[in-house]
């Protein structure tokens, strides 16, 4: 059994190694990152937790987050094109869950992103589920819970 | 009186930079034209509001807006719809924030004067002190004309104009076909997505009609669909047309072979839908139904705009509301069957998510070409849009109506010359 703070290291160390990932476009290596039954979701609805009957703002399988990728990789979108960089903060790690088989982990996140000179911040608060593998963690479920998740968003062209 | 010159000046301005085939970029931009807008448009002619589903039972109620003036859509005990004003009759406050929701009564928060569900004022603290003042039962929320058609709500400021139906006209026969989505269950609002973009709300108006941009706009989508369900995208230069349905509304049909949803149900199941007919079996359902429900997965063949905030859009609502000259607030609007099988909503709702809301692999796109549109706006004193496509093309409808081809700028004309007609309303005088 691994100490707390250890397990926490890990945690931590994997949670900024995937926002590093993100800020930089590191795309192919975070799909890799996933299981094959991985779900990402952006819920619209922050009451709700039976995400699959529930309208999400994304709720994207192992086929979406590829398609997803290649959208804002090949070129082709306008959006995509535009946005500028994002820089996200991650913080206030806390390991709510820790199993063999897998650990729940909760953190608060600033992502910011500057699009058309102008500055974007989605507070939010992320909750994973990970898979302990011997490859180090594998991503089985992110949910991402914006802040303001139920106002009117901004459209998004990057991955949160 | 040398105000009074000055507004009409306003007016007679904003109607004339509508003309056929062209309108003023300064319609974009303007905020003393926005505002005359809010007037002559939003606050006098039958504006959507919401689907009946969204308040399916007594004391349900949401919140909307028209234009920018906040509403409440409630049912009252009896099931009858009210749309109310949010403000309290005393010193104004709003009596409800919740988006949605269900409640006995909206209670203000100031004073705590409390009101049904038809609006009517019920009590009050200390009411003694109104004695002889008032009479409680001259205090409700203002209520707005109200009325429906197949289950969409619409309200309206104005007592004096037509009927909906009559107002709707033409657009009645696409509202019918478009409700056929829910596989023979009554369509259901499922859950929505909020955006809002910094750009005129005509740029919106215009976009729902505007088939030429999406294999453009939406290339990376189209790119992301297997080869089967990217040709049902390749449709610019199908069978599809506009058509001019009258009062501003328009019908641009994109896939002719989907305008009927209980037509040609011998199909076989696309590929793309053969996990959605397996779970559908797996629920029970004959190969009949199954058949019916594949079908009506897909949506709709075409986009059915209603003047001036709501569309019809393929599988979803798309209710747009003004809230600055050069900011918009967009809802799509996911929509199922009531009682429908879980596998069934669930398709639609994933479907929506791929393509619709500020995460989808469409919307953002369109975004970015909206808020170039508004930036274009600034460039030069007297830019022109143009709306003139396809208008030495068109043909007869069927119904009678000036149509022309599916990437013609048609239903735009249509929407134009309803918005001049109502800017210019009282110029005469
Ligand atoms: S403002 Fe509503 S009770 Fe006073
Ligand atoms: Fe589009």
């Amino acid at each position: 059994m691994k100490s707390n703070t250890e397990l926490l290291a890990q945690v931590t160390e994997f949670i900024g190694y995937e926002a590093d990932l993100l800020d930089h476009k590191g795309y192919q290596e975070w799909l890799s990152l996933w299981t094959d039954s991985g779900l990402y979701i952006v819920p619209a609805d922050l009451n709700e937790t039976d995400y699959l009957n529930t309208l999400n703002l994304a709720l994207d399988d192992a086929d979406m987050r590829r398609m997803r990728v290649a959208r804002l990789e090949n070129g082709e979108s306008v959006s995509a094109l535009s946005v500028g960089n994002t820089v996200r903060m991650m913080s206030r790690v806390r390991v709510l869950e820790a199993g063999d088989d897998v650990v729940i982990a909760r953190c608060a996140m600033t992502l910011n992103e500057l699009r058309h000179g102008k500055l974007v911040t989605y507070p939010a608060n992320v909750e994973y589920t990970l898979k302990p593998t011997s490859d180090g963690f594998k991503l089985e479920q992110k949910v991402v819970k914006l802040l303001h998740a139920d106002g009117f968003l901004r459209t998004v062209s990057f991955i949160f | 009186m040398s105000e009074l010159i000055e507004m009409q000046n306003i007016s007679l301005k904003a109607a004339e930079m509508v003309e056929e085939g062209r309108v003023h970029k300064d319609l974009y931009s303007n905020p003393e034209i926005f505002e005359e807008e809010l007037d002559k448009v939003f606050n006098n002619t039958w504006v959507f509001v919401g689907h009946e589903s969204e308040v399916p039972e007594a004391g349900s109620f949401k919140t909307a807006y028209i234009g920018r003036q906040p509403v409440i859509l409630s049912r009252d005990r009896k099931m009858n719809l009210h749309v109310l004003q949010n403000r309290c009759r005393h010193r104004g406050a709003t009596v409800c924030e919740a988006r949605k929701g269900k409640t006995k009564a909206f209670t203000c928060p100031y004073h705590g004067w409390g009101y049904g569900l038809d609006g009517s004022l019920r009590a009050l603290p200390k009411p003694e002190e109104y004695d002889g003042v008032f009479d409680k039962n001259d205090m409700p929320l203002e209520s707005l004309r109200v009325e429906t058609y197949q289950g969409m709500v619409f309200a309206t400021f104005n007592d004096g104009i037509e009927p909906l139906e009559d107002f709707l006209g033409g657009a009645k026969k696409w509202i019918d076909l478009f409700m056929k989505q829910g596989g023979g269950y009554p369509v259901k609002v499922l859950g929505e997505h909020r955006f809002n973009f910094p750009g005129n709300w005509k740029i919106q108006l215009e976009n729902t009609t505007d088939a030429y941009h999406f294999p453009i706009v939406h290339k990376s989508f189209v790119s992301s669909l297997d080869e089967a369900t990217a040709d049902i995208f390749d449709f610019l230069d199908g069978e599809g047309f506009v058509e001019d349905l009258g009062n501003g509304h328009s019908v641009m049909v994109m896939i002719p072979q989907l305008v009927d949803l209980e037509e040609d149900l011998d199909q076989p199941i696309p590929e793309r839908f053969a996990s959605l007919a397996q779970a559908l079996r797996d629920e029970g359902k004959s190969e009949d139904e199954v058949k019916k429900l594949v079908r009506a997965a897909h949506g709709t063949g075409f986009n059915l705009n209603l003047f001036p905030n709501v569309s019809c859009s393929m599988a979803f609502f798309r209710v747009l509301r003004p809230v600055s000259v050069g900011e918009t607030e967009i809802q799509h609007v996911a929509l199922g069957g009531e009682g429908a099988p879980t596998a069934f909503n669930r398709k639609r709702m994933r479907l929506h998510e791929h393509f619709q809301g500020p995460m989808g692999f469409g919307t953002p796109d369109d975004g970015e070409a909206w808020e170039r549109v508004q930036k274009g706006a600034m460039a030069g004193t007297d830019g022109w849009i143009l709306v003139n496509r396809g208008m030495n093309n068109l043909h007869e409808s069927k119904d009678g109506n000036v149509a022309g081809a599916v990437c013609s700028e048609t239903g735009m004309r249509g929407a134009y010359r309803q918005y001049k007609k109502m800017m210019a309303a009282g110029e005469e005088k």
